[in-house]
């Protein structure tokens, strides 16, 4: 890893392995995180690959066995959420850069930020365990989806048990590092760092920690009556003992629409600042995106039933969650618009994290409007558990948020590492990977407007032309995986020497004015803010 | 390297022009090779659901999609480094700020307006001619005719090595749900097990079967035919596996078929469906009088 020179006598921190387990820096924990996401990616995306190599034929391919492709479906859905994205974004750059942007030493409880990273390790551990302990229908692992639904889930061996486990404790793990950003954004701004001066992207993650303190709990409550359920006898979601189904799906989507927008909030914090830095011009509208994202949070907790419209709910509430849900794309728009305004009139330079971003409003704007016409209830009773659905989803997450995370690794990168990695081979990612998601994402929405169901391992003969061109370009973003692997290595392996500001005029936030790679404790005299 | 990054710039933009391409619909009760729209219309619903989609929202969608890439293009090639090396220093103009709030703020009511209307056609159901249970099980479907003596069955997808000529691979199911074309049909939707969904994208129909739970909806197959879906909340191991098919047949065939369903059971009255035209004249001669 990387040396601190610059500490040399600033009083002594950890080595070796101890730097890392009993780690209360905030930077060494980020690094941790980016690693740990990192891997996890690898993992998750793995499985995505083993999903469409069965799907790119009708018949079954890979999985003699069914139940195995949806344990795939399942455990590709929750490490590519909790495992890969939240860390990588919210644990990684969000303790990288939220003190070094907000002018602290560190984060407020630095012993609380090395356990919710611990907490990860263990849970994944879970998760793995549960891949290979016996699940429902008899076969190893759990097989019904990341949403959890009973009465499927309240069935079958340990290896729920073992999931519902692991979301758990990633659940604490998230809730004490939420509880620490608040904590650091709230009181530990360098002088003069008024709420209004507050950097875009440590505004997104407070709100997002602010989503991840009201949400959590709920989805802790709905697994833990899963879990007694299950072992206890309990009948909270059994039809039988009087009990209801939905209502675990209310408590589970009044979590998982916030989390949708957990996931995308930071990469509208990067994103902004990326934009007015190789635009050399100020975000415009700061104030404007700063409410947007706090409306965007807001509404976000009062449209989760459109999750449901298929499951019978009466006709007037349906009524009212279209409304609230066509009403979250007002901020979105504001968003979008504010992005292309900070362009507009600048003197862009198209370096790689530019490029990235140019990419992620494109798609996320095809994301977003699929989105608008799934918020229709009618319609979406036609695209409901379609492949539509998942295109949409892919869009704003693994198209939208997983743009972003390139967009602030490349952004980032010579800060973190203090090497500078190579403009080329970061281009020739990004558009190797555009080409790619697009061809696995776009036919997608054909395939589901044509009505072909998600979550399934064969498909009517009929569905397999797109699902062929799909799965092509899933094999071209693993290419583009491969490229940005090399470029990571390449730049550690050149170890070009990274300015304190590569990014020249535009890149105004405090992480610019410290040394590449940053010393190990900042801020020792805290910055004045004009 | 700068230009590099342009030239990639420009070739993502270009790149989505050939992704953003017109939707087609399709025609027939089950989906079509390389089918790019939603299916061919059956039922009142699926009507105004094409509408909805295909002429209504995916302009506006369309546009709003153009429109970004539009201001996207224009940005990249007139304010970059080379064309434009000064940035200017504007950041706020509030008139341009509440215009870009207000006008999506119209665009969503236009588009709440359909919305509501078709939300509330779809969900007060209709006065019924008939009402027919569903029952989800892992992993096939039953059925029930309530108003017919409880005349019921299983529908069984048909596996692969016992299909017969001219059935849709994991679509044909061993007895279809049979209904008469141009009636209001009430569907009670529940599940033995676990979530199961009744669909049938034809119908634009999908709803959820809960166990401990009724789910009422409605349709009316308004041509005769053969209409394709599949379960849609996944059930386990053989989710992709319990098809759904409704053979839509002309009153006298119904009428016919369940009679004969109701004195001898419905694979006897299964084998007259396959006399189909049989029936169609014998009662067309008992109406003329022969």
């Amino acid at each position: 890893m990387v040396t601190h020179a610059a500490d040399h006598g600033q009083g002594g921190y950890p080595t070796g392995w101890r730097r890392y387990l009993f780690s209360t820096n905030h930077k060494d924990i980020g690094t941790m995180y980016l690693i740990f996401g990192m891997l996890n990616g690898l993992i998750g995306g793995a499985l995505s690959i083993v999903i469409r190599m069965e799907l790119q034929n009708p018949g079954l391919q890979f999985f003699g066995d069914p139940h195995l492709f949806n344990v795939f479906t399942t455990a590709h859905g929750l490490i590519m959420l909790f495992l890969m994205l939240m860390p990588a974004l919210i644990g990684g750059f969000g303790n990288w850069f939220v003190p070094l942007m907000i002018g602290a030493p560190d984060m407020a409880f630095p012993r609380l930020n090395n356990v919710s990273f611990w907490l990860l390790p263990p849970a994944a551990l879970l998760l793995f365990m549960s891949l290979f302990s016996e699940g429902d229908s008899g076969g190893s692992g759990f097989g019904g989806g990341w949403t959890l639904y009973p009465p499927l889930s309240a069935g079958g061996g340990p290896a729920v048990d073992y999931a519902i486990l692991s979301i758990h404790i990633m659940g604490i793990a998230s809730l004490l590092g939420s509880i620490n950003f608040i904590t650091t954004i709230l009181n530990m701004r360098a002088p003069g760092m008024t709420m209004h001066k507050l950097p875009l992207f440590a505004w997104s993650l407070l709100i997002t920690s602010f989503l991840l303190l009201l949400s959590l709990p709920v989805l802790a409550g709905a697994l833990t009556m899963l879990l007694t359920d299950r072992n206890f006898g309990t009948t909270f979601f059994d039809p039988s003992g009087g009990g209801d189904p939905l209502l675990f799906q209310h408590l589970f989507w009044f979590f998982g629409h916030p989390e949708v927008y957990i996931l995308v909030l930071p990469v509208f914090g990067i994103v902004s600042h990326i934009i007015s830095t190789f635009s050399c011009k100020p975000v415009f509208g700061y104030l404007g995106m700063v409410y947007a994202m706090i409306s965007i949070g807001v509404i976000g907790f009062i449209v989760w039933a459109h999750h449901m419209y298929a499951v019978g709910m009466d006709v007037n509430t349906q009524a009212y969650f279209i409304t609230a849900t066509i009403v979250i794309s007002v901020p979105t728009g504001i968003k979008i618009f504010s992005w292309i305004a900070t362009m507009w009139g600048g003197s862009i330079s198209f370096k790689p994290p530019m490029v990235w971003v140019i990419g992620f409003i494109f798609l996320f704007t095809v994301g977003g409007v699929t989105g608008v016409v799934l918020a229709n209830a009618s319609i979406n009773r036609a695209l409901h558990d379609t492949y539509y659905i998942v295109a949409h989803f892919h869009y704003v997450l693994s198209l939208g948020a997983v743009f972003g995370l390139f967009a602030g690794w490349y952004y980032w990168f010579p800060k973190i590492s203090g090497y500078m990695y190579s403009f080329f081979l970061a281009h020739m990612h990004f558009v190797v990977q555009f080409v790619g998601v697009n061809m696995i994402f776009f036919p997608q929405h054909f395939l589901g407007l044509a009505g072909m169901p998600r979550r399934y391992i064969d498909y009517p003969d009929a569905f397999a032309g797109w699902n062929y061109i799909s799965s092509i370009g899933s094999y071209v973003s693993l290419l583009g995986v491969l490229i940005f692997l090399f470029g990571v290595f390449e730049a550690f392996l050149r170890k070009r020497p990274a300015a304190s500001n590569p990014w020249g005029d535009g890149a105004n936030s405090l992480e610019w004015t410290l040394p590449s790679p940053p010393p190990f404790h900042q801020f020792e005299t805290l910055p004045h803010i004009k | 390297m700068g230009r590099f990054g342009r030239f990639s710039a420009i070739l993502f933009m270009s790149f989505s022009f050939l992704l953003s391409t017109v939707l087609f619909s399709f025609a027939s009760g089950q989906p079509q090779p390389w089918q790019m729209g939603l299916s061919e219309s059956v039922t009142p619903i699926m009507t105004e659901l094409l509408w909805f989609h295909d002429d209504f929202l995916l302009w506006i969608i369309g546009f709003v999609t153009f429109f970004v890439l539009f201001l996207l293009i224009v940005v990249v090639l007139f304010f970059n480094k080379r064309f434009h090396p000064v940035p200017s220093t504007t950041s706020h103009n509030t008139a341009i700020e509440v215009i870009w709030t207000v006008i999506p703020i119209l665009i969503l009511i236009v588009i709440a307006v359909p919305s509501f209307r078709l939300l509330y056609f779809e969900r007060v159901i209709p006065e019924a001619a008939m009402t027919i249970k569903a029952i989800g099980h892992q992993w096939y479907w039953s059925y029930e005719y309530p108003d017919h003596e409880d005349v019921s069955f299983d529908s069984v997808m048909v596996e692969d090595e016992d299909l017969k000529a001219g059935q849709p691979r994991l679509l044909a199911v061993d007895q279809e749900l049979i209904v008469p074309v141009g009636k209001v049909v009430r569907l009670l939707v529940t599940a033995s097990d676990v979530i199961h969904s009744w669909a049938i994208p034809s119908f634009g129909m999908k709803i959820d079967a809960i166990p401990g739970r009724l789910n009422e909806s409605w349709f009316k197959a308004e041509k005769v035919g053969v209409y394709y879906g599949q379960c849609s909340e996944l059930c386990g191991v053989r989710h992709a596996f319990m098809p759904i098919a409704v053979r839509v047949v002309e009153q006298e065939i119904f009428d016919a078929w369940i009679t004969m369903a109701v004195q001898s059971g419905p694979e006897d009255a299964n084998e007259l469906l396959t006399h189909r035209h049989k029936i169609l004249s014998r009662t067309v001669s008992l109406k003329n009088g022969g």
